[in-house]
């Protein structure tokens, strides 16, 4: 799994014979201490190791927390309540839990940027990006029919929601939303299958994560400059420099986790889902738990059902098809002044997408300010906010970045990470960017 | 570095802010800010007070709404209205014991298998006033009085929202047509356009809600002579209601600072040896 000549040497007898036999320790000593890590990572690169422990942290609190519920729609509500006052701590592993899904997430949309600003999908590192979507397409089924678990109000009508966009499909839809349910309507059966596949898909994400990482170590890691390692001086060992700066991000990281889980741990919540679930009741707004907004608003953007659930799954078809979206021989957008700011926007449009799908789709933007009606609500509503962010997210992928990179004007790259391009100043861009791709 | 986790932070803060929930449509008012003992990172529970909010809870809310989640014990746990530290194990608090003795419940008779009444122990829960929601409904004019157990972080705002509602009872602004049996309170989410005669840009805040006023001046009467007055009773079984949805909270913040301050001192070490680590190594 780690892509680099052994060197590790087994000192007592006892290694020895396990090596010959079955050579773990050594995996272990050339994935995480021998491994050569570019020198040059930045914080933005300790997010790998964050997002390991969010998958641990998950898995362990989950199993404890299975141990307790009942996955049946009579009594799961009053067993998660019963979690919250009776098991010992129970309290503590449940917010846990719940925030940890939305702290799992937040760390994976830095890391996605930090891969998209850095180029770290591009050759020959495609494999390891589009790992790293299915186990983004993971979390999000995994964390959907985990937050269907409590069987709140929230809950039962945010499933029947997602459920149904699957009967938009033509055709074969009735019969899928149908063998999804387990029945005619969201009920026992569908928590049920819900709460298995909630207990599977973890162990797939842990196992998609091992391909992730022996991908990573094959290809080796991406850095800042997006320039290859080329010598010894280019690298340090994962450990013990990788491993304590990871240390300490995930130890900052931990009290963002704890400032929610011990003083706010119902805010990124809803009220509505400690109503238990009533299926003649609709909540007023059923609104999805807030990682999922951007592609909600996607999804309300468009004004017909089917291609609205077309677009919202283009939305992340297009994250697999960046590695050949971006037509750029430049790897990290810091020597791309033009695409930075692309991406900048991009951001900024993620961010727009997700504060639209919170809102009602026909509120104004600007409070008590009437435009005029362009095609179904008026041009100063949320909708319309949201088609032109979307617009702008499918752009990016599908126009800007196919063209920018033939047309764009680049930086000088440097020749190495150990030498920076600023104390080369004889080197022209074109000369400078004509192979950063050489692989060391 | 500094400012790359200004970046983060920032980000983060965004993330939290889009999470923010819409506000219904028919906007009910905001709810009034109390300044709870229980606010802010150190906040607890004040005793007193969740003693006469169970009294309130007790002698009026009983009447109508269950609090099914609840068992007597409870009430003698530790940061609950009658914990005593000379009785760690609730179950054996006099206080509590004597609480539950004043209710009969149904149980089966072991020697005959008929259902008897019998006095509830510590260990039961609350009873319900109504033995079906059919029951409930009928007695209530068609409304069903929702459980209270969770009630405090079933609604926005908390027990700010449930303080807002017992006290904003108000005579209907003119223009506004509805069921005499029902009532109109501004804190209570609902759309009364279709109800409001007059300008409609300016449809009164609120609905229309089944409960009548429940609180009034000496509603109860306290033991400890506070003064029975409508904003202390709401006060006080807000309070009451909020430590039922959330017993847990004094015990969970007292952790999270102990937690918090383990966390900073690793991350120094951390960032420390982190230093230390790098520092012969350019980066």
């Amino acid at each position: 799994m780690s892509g680099h000549p052994s060197t590790y040497e087994p000192k007592t007898a006892f290694t020895r014979w396990l090596d010959s036999r079955l050579p773990i320790v050594r995996l272990g000593y050339d994935s995480f201490v021998d491994y050569p890590t570019p020198r040059n990572l930045n914080y933005w690169w300790t997010f790998g190791a964050i997002l390991s422990l969010c998958l641990g942290v998950q898995i362990a609190t989950g199993v404890v927390l299975a141990m307790h519920y009942t996955a049946n729609a009579g009594l799961a509500f009053n067993s998660v309540e019963h979690i919250m006052r009776d098991v010992q701590y129970g309290w503590l592993i449940r917010y846990i839990h719940a925030n940890g899904a939305s702290m799992f997430f937040i760390a994976v949309y830095i890391h996605m940027f930090r891969g998209l600003y850095y180029g770290s999908y591009k050759a020959p590192r495609e494999i390891l990006w589009i790992l790293g979507c299915v186990i983004y397409l993971l979390m999000m089924a995994t964390a959907f029919m985990g937050y269907v678990l409590p069987w709140g109000q929230m809950s039962f009508h945010g499933a029947v929601v997602i459920t149904n966009l699957f009967g938009a499909l033509p055709i074969v839809g009735q019969a899928i939303t149908t063998w999804l349910w387990g029945g005619f309507a969201v009920d026992n059966p569908t928590l049920n299958r819900f709460f298995s596949l909630h207990y599977l898909l973890p162990f797939m994400i842990a196992g998609v994560v091992i391909l992730h990482i022996w991908a990573l170590h094959v290809a080796g890691q991406n850095n800042p400059t997006g320039v290859e390692p080329k010598s010894k001086a280019d690298t340090v060992p994962f450990t013990p420099y990788a491993t304590i700066k990871d240390g300490f991000a995930v130890s900052v990281f931990l009290i963002l986790f704890a400032i929610f889980v011990f003083y706010m741990p119902n805010a990124l919540g809803h009220a509505d889902n400690y109503i238990p679930a009533d299926p003649l009741v609709t909540p007023a707004h059923i609104v999805p738990e807030w990682y999922f907004l951007p592609f909600y608003a996607i999804l309300r953007a468009v004004p017909d059902k089917l291609m609205g659930v077309l677009a919202m799954f283009g939305a992340i078809a297009c994250l697999f098809a960046l590695p050949w979206l971006d037509t750029s021989k430049v790897r990290s957008m810091r020597y791309r002044p033009t695409a930075k700011l692309y991406f900048l926007i991009f951001v900024v449009a993620c961010c727009i997408l997700g504060l639209c799908g919170a809102k009602l789709p026909d509120d104004p933007v600007i409070p008590g300010l009437k435009t005029f009606t362009l095609i179904d609500s008026d041009l100063n509503s949320f909708v319309w906010l949201s088609r032109i962010a979307a617009l702008y997210y499918f752009g990016f992928f599908l126009v800007i970045l196919p063209i920018l990179g033939l047309v764009e004007k680049t930086l000088p790259v440097p020749d190495s990470i150990a030498k920076p391009a600023l104390s080369h100043p004889a080197h022209a861009p074109a000369e400078a960017t004509a192979s950063p791709e050489t692989k060391g | 570095m500094l400012r790359k986790f200004s970046i983060i932070a920032a980000v983060a803060g965004l993330l939290v802010a889009t999470a923010a929930p819409a506000l219904a449509a028919g906007h009910p008012e905001e709810p009034k800010k109390v300044d709870w003992s229980f606010n802010g990172p150190f906040g607890k529970f004040d005793q007193a007070q969740l003693q006469r909010g169970y009294k309130v809870y007790r002698e009026v809310c009983s009447a109508c709404h269950a609090a099914s989640l609840l068992s007597f014990r409870n009430l003698g746990d530790k940061n609950g209205p009658f914990y005593d530290a000379k009785y760690p194990n609730s179950n054996n608090n006099p206080y509590v014991k004597a609480i539950a003795a004043e209710y009969q419940v149904s149980s089966i008779d072991e020697e005959t298998g008929d259902t008897v009444q019998r006095p509830a122990t510590s260990a039961d829960r609350f009873p319900s006033p109504f033995p079906n929601e059919y029951a409930a409904r009928a007695s209530n004019g068609g409304a069903l009085p929702p459980d209270l157990s969770v009630l405090a972080k079933a609604r926005e705002g908390g027990p700010d929202y449930i303080y807002s509602l017992l006290t904003g009872y108000h005579e209907a602004p003119a223009g506004l047509t509805i069921d005499p049996t029902k009532h109109y309170n501004p804190y209570f989410p609902g759309d009364l356009s279709s109800a409001w005669s007059g300008d409609p840009k300016h449809v009164p805040h609120g609905g229309v809600i089944g409960m009548p006023p429940p609180l009034a001046d000496d509603r109860v009467t306290y033991d400890d002579g506070t003064k029975a007055t409508l904003d202390q009773e709401a006060k006080d079984v807000s309070a009451f209601l909020m430590w039922a949805a959330e017993p847990k909270m004094i015990e969970r913040k007292e952790m999270g600072f102990s937690v918090l301050i383990y966390l900073l001192l690793m991350s120094g070490l951390l960032y420390a040896s982190y230093r230390t680590v790098w520092r012969n190594e350019s980066h």
